[in-house]
């Protein structure tokens, strides 16, 4: 007990026991919620999307927020992990029966491509640093979305067949078209729950709070902080650059392929720009470089627009100003005194404990 | 741990709202419920469609012909129709909020989409719960294959596709032809291809075809050029009419006068803002809809939606308005009430459309197959004077 205390009166200990408390006691009731039928389907078509949002805003946080590196991209990598993951799930639908089985294979391949592609970009753009990298990586960003814009997948007895700018394949009968270009996929298996979105976004928590807590999360620190003192004493900055930018994009995949089950069709387009800017602005609304900050507002952002509908077409207009408020009040000086004003408490509790210990 | 234990509390606050705004979201939408009728009994029709966005042309001009047909019902007392449309921004994700919503709200006949990809996403959920759909506009074929309960008012793409092809050959309107198409989108691409397929076996020449995108779709000169340089003489555009205004001008602007041909998307062009519609002379294209038709029942509607909303209809307020008419009658003989739950409107409205045939705005004696597509002819109009005239 004392030792928890110990840990939770910490920084890094306290944002740990957040993150984990917050996502557990969400799931709990929701879940309660679910079984006494006591919530409704909106909210219920919301979970899995949520899920998937927050997992893309913790990886995304891995980048900007702990990296220290502005990336405007990830939609990329989360639409290399759906379209990847689909192929799975789609060649495998005869050999592997169970669903369980084929979502986990795609999540695993989902993160595993996005991890590559995250490899592929990384290492050129992470020469760059600031304004230049967050364009470069806009780029790829859209550089992915137009590849899989062209691309052509389709299955039939004989295998997969692949080509690129028009289908140049014929199938034979009895096959079908995985992905078709810029019509992207249709008839997606819905293999995703929310139990999985749940299970995703914990080993996303205690992965990234561990990595961040780790030797090399300190190195990655160090490297936003302060390149050139980093490289100073010995930190390889490029190494730990690319862990930091390629673990993030594995994340990224892995909630693509959580999403895409989701939807019974999805395109490239949906994995655009916006998706990228979207997500940025949960990270940093969120707190850059704070994880539980992500949470709340990777939750919150997403079911916003869903509780304005009652306002119909003021809906976009008061989504915009609460943006706004929010960016306004991250940045106020009342926010800063509060944050003072809890400093000082805790400080003074410390002493009390100290004292007492003595 | 007192400190982690409050924001842990501040943690199932949020999940407390999570949880709050179900009550809350069925509370609200009761209360603003609708424009037509507020009697208990009536029946919920909800749809899907985009308000907001790029595709808003169409969104809103499927809600309004819709309620100016479940108004027309309402007075004649009689059947009760209480209509709702969601804001779904033509995107996949937002279809299944809005549609999620609708559920929430109590719809038990549902419109669709009033796009393909979104009428797609959820059409699979349509499929799951029960509820019986009759889209006004989602043509494309993926959205009723598989599914016993998902019915279109519009054509099928692909019955488009050969249609036109069909016509073209017929009538002799050109020798060397020209394509241009959006490959993005499922409407443009099915259409293409069919034609492609139909043209062949026609014997029909085909001489260009060209591409473009969503992100494309402002300069057209490279597939113009294309098409000239080929010596097409008549250029085939299935795709909507913003595009396709701009490939008349663009085509004007460089001295290129072939024919062109377009399918129903083209309609409403003469509608286009800042474009010069003597461009469009002699443009042709295949539509189920004419708004300059005189017979009773559409210049009623042309009126009626003039008066209220100030514009001309284009076919996707006619399909709309077809629609809502479609499932009065079919109510009507199936014999059902409001009371009845969704599967068991869904049985009967299946009974009913398989075996019924429907006289509306944009066809007469149109009767539906098993899969769901409507069989009605297109009408081949040609654009002169500014108006639309039969061929």
């Amino acid at each position: 007990m004392q030792k928890l205390k110990k840990y939770a009166a910490s920084r890094s200990g306290r944002d740990t026991l957040l993150s984990f408390g917050i996502v557990i006691v969400a799931f709990v009731v929701v879940q309660a919620l679910v079984l006494t039928g006591s919530i409704s389907s909106s909210m219920k078509g919301l979970l899995v999307p949520i899920c998937a949002y927050i997992i893309m805003a913790v990886s995304l946080n891995l980048t900007v927020g702990i990296l220290g590196e502005l990336s405007l991209g990830h939609a990329g990598f989360m639409s290399v992990g759906a379209f990847s993951g689909i192929v799975v799930t789609t060649s495998l639908a005869d050999t592997v029966p169970s669903g369980v089985v084929r979502l986990i294979l795609a999540i695993i391949v989902g993160a595993i491509c996005a991890a590559i592609a995250g490899v592929i970009v990384g290492v050129p753009v992470l020469r760059l640093k600031g304004d230049y990298l967050a364009i470069v990586t806009l780029a790829f960003g859209e550089i992915i979305k137009n590849i899989i814009n062209v691309l052509y997948i389709g299955k039939d007895a004989s295998g997969l067949h692949f080509s690129i700018l028009e289908q140049k394949f014929q199938l034979a009968d009895g096959g079908k078209m995985i992905i078709n270009g810029p019509m992207g996929v249709s008839g997606v298996s819905k293999l995703s729950s929310f139990t999985w979105g749940f299970v995703l976004i914990l080993i996303t928590l205690f992965i990234i709070l561990n990595l961040i807590n780790s030797r090399s999360g300190r190195a990655i620190m160090a490297v936003r902080d302060n390149k050139i003192a980093a490289d100073s004493i010995g930190i390889s900055t490029t190494h730990y650059k690319l862990m930091a930018f390629v673990i993030s994009a594995a994340f990224a995949g892995m909630a693509g392929a959580l999403y895409a089950m989701n939807y019974s069709t999805i395109t490239a387009a949906k994995f655009d720009f916006n998706t990228s800017i979207l997500i940025l602005v949960f990270v940093v609304l969120g707190g850059l470089g704070n994880i539980w900050g992500s949470i709340i507002a990777a939750t919150l952002l997403t079911l916003l627009p869903e509780l304005l509908r009652a306002v119909n077409s003021y809906r976009m207009l008061i989504y915009a100003i609460l943006l706004i408020a929010m960016m306004l009040f991250n940045n106020s000086s009342l926010k800063a005194r509060l944050l003072e004003k809890r400093g000082m408490k805790q400080m003074e509790k410390l002493e009390k404990n100290e004292k007492e210990g003595a | 741990m007192k400190k982690s234990l409050s924001m842990l509390l501040a943690g199932m606050m949020l999940v407390g709202t999570l949880a709050g705004c179900g009550g809350n979201t069925a509370g609200t939408d009761a209360g603003n419920t609708d424009e037509g009728s507020a009697s208990g009994a009536a029946f919920k029709i909800g749809g899907t469609s985009p308000l907001t966005g790029d595709a808003a042309i169409y969104g809103n001009a499927v809600a309004r012909g819709a309620q100016i047909a479940a108004d027309e019902i309402n007075a004649q007392g009689g059947i009760q129709i209480e209509l709702k449309f969601e804001d779904d921004e033509n995107n996949t994700e937002k279809a299944v909020n809005a549609y999620n919503n609708l559920k929430d709200w109590g719809m038990q006949l549902s419109l669709g989409s009033v796009t393909s990809k979104p009428c797609e996403a959820i059409s699979t959920d349509i499929y799951a719960d029960r509820i019986f759909a009759l889209t006004p506009s989602a043509s494309s074929v993926a959205t009723t294959e598989g599914k016993d309960n998902v019915f279109q008012m519009c054509f099928a793409d692909p019955n488009q596709g050969t249609a036109s092809a069909d016509y073209i050959a017929d009538q002799q309107l050109g020798t060397k032809i020209a394509i241009i198409w959006k490959n993005d989108d499922v409407y443009s691409t099915g259409i293409h291809d069919k034609f492609v397929a139909e043209a062949q076996a026609k014997g029909l020449n085909i001489v260009s075809e060209t591409t473009f995108t969503d992100a494309s779709a402002t300069d057209f000169s490279v597939q113009l050029n294309d098409a000239k340089d080929k010596g097409a003489d008549l250029v085939f555009l299935p795709m909507y009419y913003t595009p396709a205004s701009l490939i008349l001008t663009q085509a004007n602007a460089m001295g290129y006068a072939p024919k062109f041909f377009g399918v129903d998307g083209m309609d409403g062009i003469l509608t286009v803002e800042n474009f010069d519609t003597t461009l469009a002379e002699g443009v042709m294209l295949l539509t189920p809809f004419n708004a300059d038709a005189t017979d009773d029942k559409t210049v009623s509607f042309v009126t009626k939606y003039q008066e209220a909303y100030g514009e001309i209809p284009n076919q996707f307020a006619a399909d709309a308005y077809d629609c809502i008419y479609a499932y009065a009658q079919a109510l009507e003989a199936a014999g059902a009430t409001p009371d009845m739950s969704n599967e068991e409107l869904c049985d009967a409205m299946i009974a009913q459309f398989t075996s019924m045939t429907f006289n509306g705005l944009t066809g007469e004696n149109m009767t539906w197959d098993t899969i769901g597509a409507v069989s009605k002819s297109p009408k081949g109009m040609v654009i002169e004077n500014g108006a639309y005239v039969g061929m």
